[in-house]
């Protein structure tokens, strides 16, 4: 039996010690990234000036104190929270490709919290807290826009499930509540709710604090945030593998080891922690360490529409049609749907998509039917094996975990920087994460969050 | 949109199929360890290249057969290999 396949077992005998990581270094810890202002704008169009750089670019160190992998909304939110409340500056978030150039900027940028486990429920809501505070956090306007999140129920037993969910979000203070059909066509008018439909809208779980952002300045945000208080970030640079001592493995990697830097296309970087942020490259990069992860690798189709005057006040889910719809701010409907049946690494979309995505819209809003698509796309999700995400330490010393994402990785990302930012600085697994660890597969301590995390499964 | 290669059907949309994921060798119920069990739940390989995986056709001959795909180009190599749903080389 090879060394992937033994690391379940030894999960758990590495914890991480706490090691001195040096702290308050930023050149400006404690103030925010300056505001973008309509005087900024009014004196630079008048004078012709250029807009400085958002990020600097400066050349790779040879040893960082962190060293994170994956330059997309998790990766530069730990990278800023880092920075922000634990005053570790001497950290760099490494890319291959450009920041927010994977599931950041390619997901349909829904936030809500009305998730079905109450460890799901507590870690979203705090997410939601985050990203209702960020715009002034981060200085840069977010486009958060609290819209209110209907989810629809075909069936008996689909409206069963709402309640279920309804009930273990009040518990926790969530506003979230089943309302019937007549209150959805008040809320969506151009619902189709007719009991004539082919899968009648019964009623949906409704959840006003959910809402759309602009995903693009949530990673710039970031981005900026982080690089005001020191972080370097560097794009363009592909982990090559991750360098280890001491484990049970080849090359001193797996259990038992500690990771001692990474190789990268641009050389060879030593840093006593290395935390895995990638999203659809996440076992490849496990892999890397030695650590074998519960993930396989689908991908998740989208699609956007020509834009039309704002007629849909809600984000509006159906999981039994497997779709969703949000309209911009632009007036273009955002689709998305379920991952495709089977494991991919290509983001190539297909006609069998956005034929049925088509057929389905239409059976809820038959008032589309002229309406065009103006393009498709697809994102990779991590799927774990009970739909949540994996958090934390790994049985290799100073490598952590903030992966498996599946499709709900983006409303996830604040609350993800900001408890691995804690695990990092503190070394111990913060309360909020405490579910997600890798430890629970070995356990049996699943967190089944299918029923409310994404549609059609 | 992709094209499955049933060794008795031959290449049909892949929307005729239902998805069996990565072949594996089911362990045997009577010897294996917790350990195995669980490595054969949920522990996947998820090669970002060639894998051998299993299909169901299911609006054709509903037969169980085994292929090889790249998961990077989505290309089929080597003939499909008619077996069960688990993994098992018949």
């Amino acid at each position: 039996m090879d060394i992937k396949r033994t690391v379940m077992s030894a999960v758990g005998s590495a914890t991480g010690s706490a090691r001195g990581l040096t702290t308050g270094k930023g050149s400006a810890a404690g103030s925010k990234p300056p505001r973008y202002s309509a005087a900024g704008l009014i004196a630079k169009g008048a004078t012709g000036q250029s807009w400085p750089r958002v990020w600097r670019e400066v050349p790779l160190k040879k040893s960082y104190d962190v060293i994170i992998i994956g330059g997309g909304v998790h990766g530069l939110a730990t990278a800023y929270y880092l920075a922000t409340n634990h005053g570790i500056t001497n950290v760099a978030v490494l890319d291959k490709a450009y920041l927010g150039s994977g599931g950041s900027g390619r997901n349909t940028a829904i936030v809500r919290s009305n998730y079905l486990t109450p460890e799901g429920v507590a870690f979203y809501d705090r997410s939601l807290t985050l990203y209702n505070t960020m715009a002034a956090d981060l200085n840069i306007n977010v486009m958060f826009s609290e819209r209110g999140h209907l989810t629809l129920a075909h069936s008996d037993s689909a409206l069963r499930t709402m309640h279920w969910r309804a009930e273990v979000n009040k518990l926790q203070n969530i506003d979230s509540r089943v309302i019937d059909a007549a209150e959805v066509k008040k809320l969506v008018p151009s619902l189709n709710t007719s009991p004539d439909a082919h899968h009648p809208i019964e009623g949906a779980l409704y959840h006003p604090p959910g809402g759309i952002i602009r995903h693009d300045a949530v990673v710039w945000g970031y981005a900026r945030g982080a690089d005001h208080r020191g972080v370097e970030m560097h794009q363009k640079t592909e982990v090559l593998d991750i360098l280890c001592e001491g484990g049970t493995g080849p090359e001193g990697k797996g259990p038992g080891g500690k990771v001692t830097g990474v190789r990268t296309n641009k050389g060879d970087i030593s840093a006593p922690i290395v935390v895995n942020c990638t999203a659809g490259w996440a076992s490849l990069i496990s892999d890397m360490a030695g650590i074998k992860l519960p993930i396989h690798t689908r991908n998740l189709q989208a699609a956007v529409t020509e834009p039309v005057k704002v007629f849909l006040p809600a984000v509006v889910v159906s999981g039994s049609l497997h779709c969703y719809v949000s309209q911009t701010d632009r007036g273009e409907l955002v689709f998305g749907a379920a991952v495709d049946p089977y494991n991919n690494y290509n983001v190539r979309g297909s006609l069998e998509f956005t034929e049925g995505l088509a057929g389905h819209i239409l059976e809820l809003m038959p008032g589309l039917s002229k309406m065009r698509l103006l393009r498709q796309w697809a994102g990779l999700c991590d799927m774990t094996p009970d739909y949540s995400p994996i958090m934390g330490f790994t049985p290799v010393e100073g490598f952590l975990c903030d992966v498996g994402w599946g499709t709900y990785g983006f409303k996830a990302g604040p609350v993800s920087g900001e408890q691995m930012a804690e695990c990092i600085a503190t070394q111990q697994t913060p309360k909020l994460i405490e579910a997600f660890k890798l430890e629970r597969f070995v356990h049996d301590n699943l967190v089944g969050e299918k029923g409310a995390a994404a549609v059609g499964h | 949109m992709l094209l499955v290669p049933c060794p008795n059907c031959g290449p049909r949309n892949s929307t005729d199929f239902g998805y069996g994921g990565e072949s594996r060798k089911r362990p045997d119920p009577n010897e294996a360890s917790k350990e195995e069990w669980r490595t054969y739940l949920y522990l996947e390989d998820n090669p970002a290249d060639w894998m051998v995986e299993t299909w169901y056709c299911r609006s054709g001959c509903r037969k169980f057969f085994k292929t090889e795909r790249h998961t990077g180009t989505n290309e089929f190599r080597n003939p499909a290999i008619p077996g069960n749903k688990v993994g098992g080389t018949s």
